[in-house]
């Protein structure tokens, strides 16, 4: 870190435990005055109450539209400028999109400061929706496993089968039909319902 | 050979065009791959259009043209080659503001400028008692929910910037804002004033049409590099938009639409609500009143499609009497030709459909002439800019 002091950074995410990833990876990587809002009523008074350098908000926040206001409000002293108004690096503009979030810069912070800082911030939101898609394939099968159960467990029953037996029947007829084993233990079950 | 397209929009019922034409196939027959890509904020659909990740957008008109003119924002030329939507908007208020409004208002309570100047003696009686100023919300800086907003309470004396706070709310908030008492009032498109209503919580008080008899709502927009890249595609989407319109138009065919749009990736509201939009029927207030505009929203009749540089001068005029930007010509025939009737006529020929009447018709002020908007601003009182 240089001498300059660390630039106030203001992330705005409705989404607590990315806002929560982000800002330990700012702090880990030395800048110590980051401030969190995940409450979006009163955004704009409680940003200029906070006077940040950068504002961070995840694209999928429908308030990004109200931080546009800043740029309409003459009187401001400290106006910010969005991070696509600089279209000399395409890359970095198409990798934020991709990560989904955006920045806005309050003039006067040099360009060098703000590359490492926006970096980080797609390094971790990528980090985030890595594990939100793990966790959600985690859930799914464990959805999954849930669903064989049951289905053995009809299937024992009705047909007098031990559940190794059970479970061998679903998994051959699931590879006769060319289909996932899920498929065809919820298809028992709707079944099961529908004959109720 | 088909042209792959990503179209990027916002759920509102003027996306209609674009919905409709993709999802009746209307552009497919016209070669075109269109991917829709739903949006959450007007910065996104800015955004993504001006780096390329959108081709085409349904975007608000003043944002066309103050992305053309770079006010806010990074300069990025832009043209529109069809108009998805003239009106649209409705201001709705809290219950308790609309019963303040209605124990002033002297004569015909649909007219604006009785509201307005009913709503003058309201922040007048509220400022001598000392109570807060009210809160009205609009949905983006460069939008013309913001211009018809301050346009009518200007109009009964209200100055926008110090009578009243004006803020920018994403359009989903705007119902609980207004429950919650943060807001006071808004100006949206729809389906959301409809949604406030049915929710209980606010009441329409005037249709954007009673403001203005045409106002150019939202348009396709395109990057002008592109358009002149790639002008069979712009042809073939003003056609496809056409038939969607025209479609969308027959009276008969109005419960498919809105059963279209009703789709969770497109709209996600009920489609009884976003009919009641298209047919001009909407309920105003929570007792179920009802009231009935054949102008509430223009899709496609009366040359509504046709863009009008006309109305982009108007728009242009209400950046320069709120202090966006100043007048100067260029920036006029820059925002004019923002515009392109001639994109939108070499497209269809002879089938183009040409406006009737294509004044802006607002309900007070001079007629409006693009040619002395100097002039024009200057009988209004208040205004921030001398121009």
């Amino acid at each position: 870190m240089s001498a300059e002091p660390s630039p106030k950074i203001v992330i705005v995410d409705e989404s607590p435990i990315r806002a929560a990833i982000l800002e330990e990876g700012l702090r880990e990587a030395g800048y110590t005055s980051v401030v969190r809002i995940s409450e979006m009523q009163s955004l704009l008074a409680r940003i200029y109450a906070l006077d940040p350098d950068i504002i961070v908000i995840d694209l999928e926040n429908p308030s990004r539209d109200i931080l546009e206001q800043m740029f309409q409000v003459s009187r401001a002293v400290r106006r910010p400028i969005a991070m696509f108004v600089d279209q000399s690096d395409a890359a970095s503009i198409q990798a934020s999109v991709d990560a989904g979030v955006s920045a806005y810069i309050v003039d006067g912070l040099k360009k060098e400061r703000i590359k490492p800082i926006l970096d980080l911030c797609v390094f971790r939101f990528n980090a985030f929706a890595k594990l939100q898609d793990e966790l959600d394939r985690t859930k799914s099968a464990l959805e999954e496993r849930k669903v064989i159960d049951r289905a053995k467990g009809i299937l024992m029953k009705l047909k007098g089968l031990t559940e190794e037996e059970a479970y061998v029947l679903m998994r051959s007829t699931a590879m006769r039909e060319k289909k996932k084993i899920g498929e065809i233990a919820q298809s028992i079950l709707t079944a099961s319902e529908l004959l109720k | 050979m088909t042209t792959p397209l990503h179209i990027g929009f916002i759920p509102l019922v003027d996306a209609a065009a674009i919905i409709v034409a993709v999802d009746k196939g209307f552009a497919a027959a016209e070669g075109l791959e269109v991917t829709l890509v739903r949006e959450v904020s007007w910065s996104n659909v800015r955004d993504k259009l001006n780096i390329g990740l959108f081709d085409a957008a349904h975007l608000l008109a003043p944002v066309a043209i103050a992305s053309s003119l770079g006010l806010g924002h990074v300069r990025v030329p832009t043209v529109v080659p069809f108009n998805l939507g003239i009106n649209g908007n409705a201001i709705t208020v809290s219950a308790a503001l609309h019963a303040a409004i209605m124990a002033e208002v002297e004569g015909d309570r649909f007219d604006p400028m009785a509201t307005a100047r009913a709503l003058a003696r309201v922040v007048a009686k509220r400022r001598k008692a000392g109570a807060e100023s009210l809160t009205f919300a609009m949905t983006f800086p460069f939008s013309t929910h913001n211009y018809q907003l301050r346009f009518w309470m200007a109009a009964g004396g209200v100055d926008p910037d110090e009578d009243v706070r004006l803020v920018v709310l994403p359009p989903p908030y705007m119902a609980e804002s207004l429950k919650s008492g943060h807001v006071d009032g808004f100006c949206v498109g729809a389906p959301w004033n409809s949604i406030a209503v049915d929710h209980g919580v606010g009441h329409i008080l005037h249709f954007a049409s009673d403001i203005l008899a045409r106002g150019a709502e939202k348009v396709l927009a395109i990057r002008q590099s592109w358009s002149e890249k790639n002008p069979q595609a712009v042809a073939a989407l003003v056609r496809a938009a056409q038939r969607a319109v025209d479609f969308i138009e027959q009276a008969s065919n109005r419960a498919e639409v809105a059963r279209l749009m009703a789709q969770p990736d497109r709209i996600g509201v009920d489609a009884e609500v976003i009919q009641r939009t298209l047919d001009g029927r909407l309920k105003i207030s929570p007792d179920g009143t009802i009231r009935e505009s054949s102008r509430y929203l223009l899709v496609g009749r009366e040359g509504a499609a046709r863009p009008d540089p006309v109305q982009a001068a108007w728009l242009y005029a209400q950046m320069v009497r709120w202090e966006q930007t100043s007048l100067s010509p260029a920036s006029l025939a820059t925002a004019m030709g923002v515009f392109r009737p001639d994109l939108y006529d070499g497209a269809l020929g002879p089938e183009a459909v040409k406006a009737i009447d294509s004044a802006v018709g607002a309900f007070t002020g001079p007629t409006f002439d693009p040619t002395d908007i100097g002039g024009y601003l200057a009988s209004f009182a208040i205004l921030r800019r001398q121009p």
